[in-house]
């Protein structure tokens, strides 16, 4: 039995367990993945995981309960767990209180959405990663496999979305914390472009390799590469674009309802159509596949649960609870990103920021570390590696009086993130040049 | 046992252990006076570990039937003879731990609450939290963990290990003027214990919705943190984030050994430091202490198999001994302590803090902030960032409180400071004693690839520093 089929018996499972008046929804994910772990050009840490979770949510009028259960992976077993579940969850409704925040979707929007390429094994991948690198530093890891997520509720909705990706992130080190990061994402493995990325890093750990240049704190130059800004795309993605925490004047981004503005150049959507996460979320909401959030610097839109909506009563858009962006994407500039390092002229090419967090969060003030390839450049030639640095600035200034330009092309990263299963993210990102970012130590 | 049943297995390979997890976890909240729908979560698997032909494998399923079992240490053995040839450590030389002992926690088997009764509870403190109209979000809830961790190896070891924990919270965040201030208990989900309702008794958690909403009132009206150089005097809800950040994960072996330079980072201390390095000053002492009863992170064994001890990591001030679980110490050649710790059934183990406490000293709180000319008392975290080398740090706290001529003033907003890691413990001019320290921790320490999320106890006293650098928010 396929994994479709599976969460399809899981479903009726739960149908069949609903007494009169009852209603469910259901949230599953699964993967099948394997995680290689490497270290000094061997392998560290060799596994595979398999895993299944399904979110039962039980509704009464206006009382409901969620369980989120672990599956075996077989259906005789998970069939009764299902139903077991369920009836754990009736035996509590009656001590709960009625939920005036509860929004379910008012039609059925069942889609199908399944994406498997052909790839290589773990094994071939691994040995082309490790020969690639071969007499080199290298550390990072392999997470490869199936990614599954499905919806279903007693309506009759039916949501599936599946996909096999790979996703290698690899460090090759110098000594110390001198290092050049790359990653190689993606549907479809080929080596030949695996070898061109390994020998682009190559070629930085030549220039990785040269004396180190210690700046002393101070505004500097910057140009930011699409690998950097993901770092602060991150952060606002921490309850930036949250409609509750915009409501409740919590999100970083909350002084653009009054009259804080960005570059009029920036303009922010979350394009889940050209994204890998699902069209759907938890609680069976349909996603638009753009919903715009800036524009022209200004605060335009934001990301609305369906509890948040009933809340505050607005219009839900597809935001899953947390109601972080799963597919940021920043519109480009003019500057082509081959003339990036000349138009800085004299300033940091900053490989990587790393580690941020917000030093004053209503003002959209954050701080972080440079890291890996981040240079000294004079006369827009590269110089020397730089020692880790600490910025601290607020975001009107660096995407707003500071900016200077974006890059024409944009980077689509795909989210690492393996923090309990593997995340079905992006954000698509232009390089941003500044004409001064704020260092501190 | 009953939990997990283990039918009789054979493998061909060198060595195999089998880690079970069971937890089963139900989330209370009460959210602007409103009842949050009740969440519950349980989870089960279980992961195989095979050493075999010089290689290392692990696989990990939610089956724990026989048949899973059977399956998983097939598939942990294929990893390890696929990657044999291009393994790291030949795990020949390894340890085959065969441990057999058990754990429970502190009040295991105690009394909680009713569902019915935790509402109550939440509703209480909500409503005492929600009491200004300047109050524009608050939120009172807790957490009820139950887990169950089972450990078989093939030399004949067997533990078994039961935990409760609770996590219980308060924050508010108050808005007026155009400016927004956020207070909480101890920090995000910064209380965190083993046990059971003593753990609110032991936090003042009745009635402290009121407490933090006042608290958060008056930080509204507050002025900005003053910048400058001055001493600091770090409450036990910062120290824990200060401990963490700049002695903890600095110390974890597998930093040092490189596992972690893609992601988490690697650490300024070296191999040859241990034994001779002057961490901090002679008041710095740091223990790593899995048998406090009612700390996060307390048990019996780690998840290698390894029986857990109270150590000295530094003493009087001078590095010993890193964080480093029984294979990081084969890979070093240095001692270490038993913390190979996973965050779940569906990751491996790898080198965790588990409970890194500060120990106290002999000052009260009144002689610790007597001693201070001009400083600022620092209370609850709520920002951090630090370098991936663990040394450039910045901090940032919920409220500040100036200090001036040994006494205690007016409350200030705002509040941050920097330094490295690698200076900043040897200002550590003076430790609080027993009577200012409090239990504190973490379930959310970030690690790993694949990426892993778990539970850290840290113990710590109020602490004096000398000469930070201060400074306060944009405006």
């Amino acid at each position: 039995m396929n994994i479709e089929e599976y969460f399809n018996q899981l479903a009726a499972a739960a149908d069949r367990a609903l007494c009169a008046g009852e209603r469910y929804t259901m949230d599953f994910s699964a993967e099948e993945t394997d995680f290689v772990r490497m270290n000094r050009g061997k392998v560290r840490q060799p596994g595979h995981v398999e895993q299944r979770y399904a979110d039962i949510d039980l509704i009464r009028g206006a009382r409901h309960a969620s369980h989120l259960l672990s599956l075996a992976g077989e259906p005789a077993t998970d069939t009764k767990a299902i139903a077991a579940a369920i009836a754990g969850l009736r035996e509590a409704l009656p001590e709960l209180a009625d939920d005036p925040h509860l929004l379910l979707p008012a039609t059925v929007a069942s889609s199908r959405n399944d994406r498997h390429e052909s790839m290589p094994t773990s094994e071939a991948m691994v040995e082309s990663v490790l020969r690639m690198a071969s007499g080199h530093d290298l550390v990072g890891m392999l997470a490869a496999g199936p990614v599954y997520r499905g919806f279903a509720n007693s309506d009759g909705q039916r949501n599936w979305h599946a996909t096999t990706t790979f996703n290698l992130q690899w460090s090759l080190y110098y000594r110390a914390d001198k290092a050049v990061k790359s990653a190689y994402t993606g549907f479809s493995w080929r080596d030949a472009e695996l070898q061109a990325r390994m020998s682009d890093a190559v070629e930085q750990l030549a220039l990785v390799s040269r004396p180190p240049k210690a700046l002393a704190p101070g505004k500097y130059r910057a140009y930011l590469p699409p690998s950097a800004l993901h770092e602060v795309a991150e952060m606002l993605a921490w309850g930036g674009f949250s409609a509750r925490a915009l409501a409740t004047r919590q999100s970083p981004l909350a002084k653009m309802r009054a009259n804080a503005r960005l570059d009029p150049r920036v303009a922010i959507n979350e394009d889940i159509a050209a994204g890998v996460a699902p069209a759907f979320q938890s609680e069976g909401f349909a996603r638009p596949g753009n919903v715009p959030l800036i524009e022209g610097g200004e605060l335009v839109g934001s990301l609305v649960s369906p509890r948040t909506a009933r809340e505050f009563d607005l219009q839900a858009n597809g935001a899953n609870a947390g109601e972080s962006p799963e597919a940021l994407a920043m519109a480009g500039g003019e500057l082509a990103a081959r003339d990036a390092l000349a138009a800085l002229d004299t300033g940091l090419a900053v490989g990587n920021l790393w580690y941020l967090n917000y030093s004053d969060r209503p003002a959209c003030r954050m701080t972080g570390m440079t890291r890996f390839a981040t240079f000294w450049v004079e006369n827009g030639k590269v110089v020397a590696p730089v020692n880790v640095l600490r910025f601290d600035d607020t975001l009107y200034r660096m995407l707003g009086d500071n900016l200077e330009a974006l890059t024409v092309e944009r980077e689509l990263l795909l989210e690492s993130n393996t923090y309990g299963s593997r995340a079905l993210a992006s954000v698509t990102l232009p390089g941003a040049l500044l004409s001064e970012l704020n260092f501190t130590l | 046992m009953d939990e997990f049943r283990l039918p009789a297995l054979d493998l061909d390979a060198d060595f195999w252990s089998l880690r079970f997890v069971d937890e089963t976890c139900q989330s209370f909240a009460v959210r602007k006076n409103v009842p949050q729908p009740l969440s519950v979560q349980t989870d089960r698997g279980v992961m195989a570990s095979v050493y075999a032909g010089g290689g290392y494998g692990y696989a990990a399923t939610g089956d724990t039937s026989e048949r899973g079992l059977r399956q998983v240490l097939e598939r942990a053995a294929a990893w390890a003879r696929a990657t044999a040839r291009y393994a790291l450590d030949d795990s020949r030389t390894l340890p085959r731990p065969a441990p057999r002992g058990d754990y429970a926690s502190p009040s295991l088997l105690s009394a909680l609450p009713t569902r019915r009764e935790w509402y109550e509870l939440l509703q209480h403190e909500s409503e005492a939290a929600g009491c200004d109209p300047r109050i524009v979000d608050w939120e009172a809830l807790v957490d009820v963990r139950h887990a169950t961790h089972r450990l078989v190896t093939s030399e004949g070891g067997d533990v078994l290990q039961r935990y409760r924990f609770l996590f219980p919270s308060i924050s508010v965040t108050a808005h007026a003027d155009d400016v927004t201030q956020q207070r909480s208990l101890n920090g995000y989900r910064g209380i965190c214990q083993q046990g059971g309702t003593e753990i609110l008794a032991r936090f003042g958690f009745t009635g402290a919705g009121a407490r933090i909403a006042q608290e958060a009132l008056e930080l509204l009206a507050a002025p900005n943190c003053p910048s400058g150089r001055m001493d600091v005097l770090l409450a036990p809800d910062q120290m824990v984030l200060q401990i963490h950040e700049s002695i903890g994960h600095p110390l974890e072996l597998d930093r040092i050994l490189g596992d972690e330079r893609n992601f988490a980072g690697t650490s300024f201390v070296t191999p040859d430091m241990f034994g001779n390095y002057r961490y901090g000053s002679e008041h710095l002492d740091i223990t790593f202490d899995p048998t406090r009863p009612e700390e996060l992170a307390s048990y019996a064994y780690d998840d290698d198999g390894t029986p857990a001890d109270r150590t000295y990591l530094i003493r009087d001030g001078i590095l010993e001994r890193p964080l480093g679980g029984a294979i990081s110490q084969a890979r070093a050649g240095l001692p270490g302590v038993a913390n190979a710790r996973a965050d779940n059934w569906n990751r491996p183990p790898i080198d965790r803090m588990a409970n890194l406490n500060l120990e106290p000293g002999d000052a009260t709180l009144d002689e610790l902030v007597a001693g201070i000319e001009r400083g600022v008392l620092l209370e609850t975290n709520s920002s951090w960032s630090i370098d991936d080398s663990r040394n450039k740090f910045q901090f940032g706290c919920e409220r500040g409180r100036l200090i001036e001529d040994g006494r205690i003033g007016a409350v200030v907003k705002n509040p941050n400071y920097r330094g490295i890691s690698a200076v900043f413990w040897r200002s550590l001019a003076r430790v609080g004693n027993a009577d200012t320290l409090q239990v504190l921790g973490t379930p959310f320490c970030g690690k790993g690839e694949p990426g892993q999320t778990i539970r850290v106890g840290h113990a710590s006293p109020a602490c004096v520093f000398t000469d930070v650098d201060v400074f306060g928010g944009e405006s």
